[in-house]
């Protein structure tokens, strides 16, 4: 099973990689950028075919060490 | 703990904010109304123990802080000092304890950026950082991840800012474990009349706010948090995180110190803690005066703040100018060159009213000096703890006997005493050619181009030796922070100081905080050197356990001229003599690395600094300092440690006689180690005696065997890395 | 000869660029980004620091910024083009340079000095130095492991167009005296021509005995030099 993972800051939380990318945007002349946020991708394959199993241990990755909970979230999709 | 509820269950909105009930009942006094829902915000932040120091003020008086060379002394956003030829120094301390803990990258990352930001609000450019950090024991994995998180946060946001981090030092105990320490301390050069203070005069003049967007960051997130005990539901009171740009911040400085240069400011001030209310409030009472504000101005990162949440937000790598009408729009084109934000939101006024208005309406309306100087003031009850008695008489007046090469091996081997380079190499600690004795140094050294002035840097903390004897321990580290910078050839000049300390609502804690200031205070009076600064971080318990009682101390050195080949650890050469300067010292193992790492003990009463022979050694390294290739300090690990440095930094070994075993590992203080070519040594005024001389590939400590000097080498300098592999 | 040290929002090293250029009697001006016309300069240098944040990619947006266009110009007319460290990384991300820079091997930042050898003297950053000559120089980037695919590397080694490689104190340009991981253990790099070139160490924080070493002396004279035998004016 392969699944998606993607990791992005806290809705409210400063990017500054985002911002600054959307000035640099901005200043190349895409005016209609209006926002640009950052995020991670993160392909895992994973043995074994119990979907939600999995789909849970995914999760206690995400929260215990691929994400920092504290100023990112994250959302998981099976895409293969 | 039981809460006192309201008739509806609810807890009152100035509870919830962390004030007491006596202290709302001030604030319907100044206002003669209740609060509006802004204006109790704007109190409970500015009125809280980080922003207010209500619990230390009455203490913080017993400071010196007056010499002739103190330009600004405590109070302002740093302190400054006069150099002599139109040139000054701003020195500022900060801890960053809670956010660090909560997110530690971020946390130290956004702790660096508020000390610039305390330097060039001065009118300085920042030219070096330091930080101290103290840590739980890295055995734990979290320790580790913490340890990590801050010191690529320091580098992460220093590298990238452009200040060079010339380094710090770090200790580890348990009692760190759940509530790390994380000061940070930065110094600023700049040229007399670039000094800018905070002080917003002339009616009419202009508030025009630099610098990021506003958005929800840490809504009384330094001060609620740096105000509060940790628990197990502090997840909940967690603030979001204060996320630092130091590419924002690195503009702001650019864009800030050409205003400096063009002469376009009036006052400054940064937003830290408290953000705009502490900014405008503190502007406008600075000066006199009063300040109109719209919040309609101010440029927001997320939809629907409310008045209250804009005026607390911390949100990082901002700073507040008041200009002058007719420079206004010069001032936003040298902002808008720098890509920095920069919008007018306010209007100085006469007669002291900080009004505030939101969407056409007034929000806020209250007397801009009230949030600073009425804030409560207390007088904490304090009680010497009774376990002293008995940690004292349990003390060790000598080291039982041992190997040494077990003995030297083991301390080499303990991250706190070990090779720093893991930390400081992630550090760019060279930027702008200033650095002549870089990190792993007792002090770090400056010169100042085009001058032949130097400035040295030292911090030191300890613990446990403050938690034996608050004192006694404080008092200490001021002499070795000024021995420290003695050694790099500079005489100390200026101190600033951050108080990390437990629960001062209770007696003991409090107890040690008095005894620390105290201990402080001695120190500087017979060093004749000024407190400039500093800093009090209370609440640093965590489940009811407080921290060791941890001052630590920046002590400021400055030489002109300076020496033109400062001392270092690694010009030792072979047949040199070996001196040992200071008293000789066999009893004192209190809080020592020998009692601690050896026998995993922490007990006895630390020795006191001596009032008299304690600057005449420190005289003594400063003049010694002009002559001699190595000098350095005894402290952690005593003479046997600091011999060991001597020969890993110069790659040779060396042999010591008439040594006794518990001479080598006692930690008294006021001593150090100097090394001259042969018949070279001059005539000093303190004891000095020639115990030995370098030479050959082992440390031989004569009667008490050798260690080969490549094994020292080895696990001095793989200490730090295979425990954080 | 005159030389624009070109100062992006981010750039830190500039005004060390300047001294160093300064104590060889080279004279040199800060210039902003926003400038678009370098005619009145005979080189340029793009120093260290971190341009636009090193947000995105490191280089990648400040090889758009309005000078860059003119520091193209000046390379494309055979002047001397000097980046160093975040420098080097803008000039291989504007395509001046071959290959570019990644995240150092252990992915933490590192300051510290290391030993490079120059391996080819006929350059703008080498030609007042001898090959095989061994520099102690300081070190100091998060993104400093060069990579380039096979045959670009082949490439430059055979036109001598690999300036310097890190190497252990007597010169052997070992895996363990490869710092950062960098394909070949370079540590520097020149256009086909000479006059672009590029290096992650900072020559600039070398030029004096008080800072610990001389050894960066060569590096930063070498764009006059280059210039002067050239047969261009000084």
């Amino acid at each position: 099973m392969r699944f998606r993972i993607d990791i992005r800051r806290k809705e409210g939380l400063s990017d500054p990689e985002g911002l600054t990318t959307l000035t640099a945007l901005q200043n190349l002349g895409y005016s209609a950028v209006t926002d640009t946020h950052f995020g991670r991708t993160i392909y895992l394959d994973m043995d074994g075919d119990d979907a939600a199993a999995a789909s849970e241990e995914v999760e206690s990755m995400c929260r215990r060490l691929l994400a920092n909970p504290v100023i990112e979230d994250f959302d998981i999709e099976v895409v293969g | 703990m039981s809460m006192i509820a309201t008739d509806s269950g609810a807890e009152p909105a100035h509870r919830q904010l962390g004030m007491t009930d006596d202290e709302y009942q001030s604030v319907i006094e100044i206002l003669g109304r209740e609060p509006r829902p802004a204006e109790l915000a704007m109190y409970s932040v500015m009125w809280s123990e980080h922003c207010s120091y209500k619990s230390s003020r009455m203490h913080l008086g017993r400071f010196p802080t007056e010499a002739p060379w103190v330009v600004v002394g405590p109070g302002e956003n740093a302190g400054v000092v006069d150099l002599g030829d139109g040139w000054l120094a701003a020195l500022r301390i900060e801890s960053h304890n809670h956010p660090s803990f909560v997110e530690p990258y971020q946390g130290a990352a956004t702790g660096v950026g508020g000390i610039l930001r305390d330097i060039f609000t001065m009118g300085a450019r920042p030219i070096a950082v330091w930080d101290p950090l103290r840590f739980g024991e890295l055995d734990d994995a979290h320790n580790r991840y913490l340890l990590n998180g801050v010191v690529s946060g320091i580098a992460g946001y220093g590298n990238a800012v452009g200040v060079p981090t010339l380094g710090g030092e770090v200790e580890f105990a348990d009692r760190y474990s759940a509530n790390p320490l994380v000061n940070v301390m930065a110094l600023g050069l700049l040229k007399r009349e670039q000094l800018v203070l905070s002080a917003a005069s002339g009616v009419g003049n202009i508030a025009i706010l630099l610098g990021a967007a506003t958005g929800r960051d840490g809504i009384g997130g330094a001060s609620i948090l740096a105000s509060a005990s940790f628990d197990e539901t502090s997840g909940a009171k967690r603030p979001s995180v204060q996320v630092g740009d130091p590419f924002e911040e690195k503009k702001l400085i650019e864009a800030c110190l050409e205003l400096y240069e063009r002469g376009l400011v009036v006052g400054i001030q940064d937003l830290g803690a408290a953000g705009i209310s502490c900014a405008t409030s503190e502007c406008a009472a600075n000066g006199g005066m009063g300040m109109d504000v719209d919040l309609d101005s101010v440029t927001l990162r997320e939809k629907g703040m409310t008045a209250g949440e804009i005026l607390m937000s911390e949100s990082q790598e901002r700073m507040l100018a008041i200009v002058e009408p007719e420079v206004v729009a010069e001032v936003i084109a040298i902002a808008k060159k720098w890509e920095v934000h920069a919008n007018v939101i306010g209007t100085v006024t006469e007669g002291g009213a900080l009004r505030i208005r939101q969407h056409g309406e007034l929000v806020a309306e209250l007397p801009a000096a009230s949030l600073s100087d009425d804030a409560p003031k207390y007088d904490r009850p304090s009680a010497r703890p009774a376990n002293l008695d008995d940690l004292w008489a349990a003390g060790l007046e000598s080291a039982p006997a041992g190997e040494v090469g077990d003995v030297l091996l083991a301390l080499l081997d303990d991250p706190a005493l070990a090779d720093k380079s893991w930390i400081y190499q992630q550090y760019d600690h060279q930027l702008f050619l200033n650095t002549v004795v870089e990190p792993g140094h007792d002090g770090s050294l400056l010169r100042i181009k085009g001058t032949e002035k130097g400035l040295a840097v030292s911090t030191d903390g300890n613990g446990r030796r403050c938690y034996l004897d608050p004192r006694r321990g404080t008092s200490r580290l001021v002499m070795e922070a000024a021995l420290n910078v003695a050694v790099a050839g500079t005489r100390p000049f200026a101190v600033v100081d951050n108080l990390n300390f437990g629960n001062p609502e209770k007696p003991e804690i409090m107890w040690q905080f008095i005894e620390a200031v105290e201990g402080m205070s001695q120190a500087c009076e017979q060093l004749g050197i000024p407190v400039i600064g500093g800093n009090v971080s209370f609440y640093n318990e965590s489940n009811g356990v407080d921290i060791y009682p941890s001052p630590v101390v920046g002590m400021l050195g400055f030489a002109d001229p300076m020496p033109s080949a400062p001392p270092r650890l690694d010009r030792a050469a072979d047949g040199m003599e070996i001196w040992l300067l200071g008293p000789r010292d066999d009893t004192d193992f209190a809080a020592s690395a020998y009692a601690r790492v050896i026998l995993g003990r922490l007990d006895g009463r630390p020795a006191p600094a001596d009032p008299e022979l304690g600057p005449q050694v420190i005289a003594t390294a400063t003049e010694l300092a002009h002559s001699l290739p190595v000098l350095h300090d005894l402290s952690a690990g005593g003479l046997g440690v600091a011999l060991a440095e001597i020969a890993i930094a110069g790659g040779l070994g060396c042999t010591v006689r008439d040594v006794g075993w518990s001479e080598l590992w006692s930690e008294g203080p006021h001593r150090f180690l100097a090394l001259c070519e042969p018949g070279a040594m001059p005539e000093v005024e303190v004891p000095a005696v020639r115990i030995g001389e370098m030479g050959g590939d082992q440390l031989d400590f004569g009667e008490h065997g050798s260690v080969p000097l490549a094994d020292a080498a080895r696990v001095w300098r793989d200490a730090l890395p295979r425990r954080m592999a | 000869m005159n030389v624009a040290v070109v100062v992006f929002p981010g750039t830190n090293c500039e005004h060390d660029v300047k001294h160093a250029l300064g104590l060889l009697d080279i004279k040199s001006e800060l210039v902003f980004h926003l400038e678009t016309d370098l005619s009145a300069f005979d080189g340029v240098v793009l120093p260290g620091g971190f341009a636009h944040g090193d947000y995105l990619r490191t280089g990648a947006i400040a090889r758009f910024s309005p000078v860059m266009d003119s520091v193209a110009a000046l390379a494309q007319a055979g002047a001397p083009v000097l980046g160093i460290c975040n420098g080097f990384q803008v000039l291989c991300e504007a395509g001046l340079l071959p290959g570019a820079l990644v995240a150092n091997r252990d992915l933490s930042f590192i300051c510290k000095p290391i030993h490079v050898r120059v391996e080819s003297a006929t350059s703008v950053l080498t030609a007042a130095t001898e090959p095989g000559a061994v520099l102690r120089i300081p070190l100091n980037s998060y993104e400093g492991n060069y990579v380039a695919d096979p045959a670009t590397l082949d490439e430059l080694e055979a036109n001598g167009q690999v300036l310097l490689r890190y190497c252990d104190e007597a010169g052997n340009p070992t895996e363990p005296a490869n710092p950062n991981g960098s394909e070949r253990n370079i540590a520097g790099v020149a256009n086909a021509a000479g006059n672009v070139a590029g290096l992650m160490p900072h020559p600039e924080r070398a030029v004096e005995t008080i800072l610990g070493s001389t050894d960066g002396l060569g590096l930063m004279r070498s764009m006059a030099t280059f210039l002067e035998l050239a047969g261009a004016t000084p």
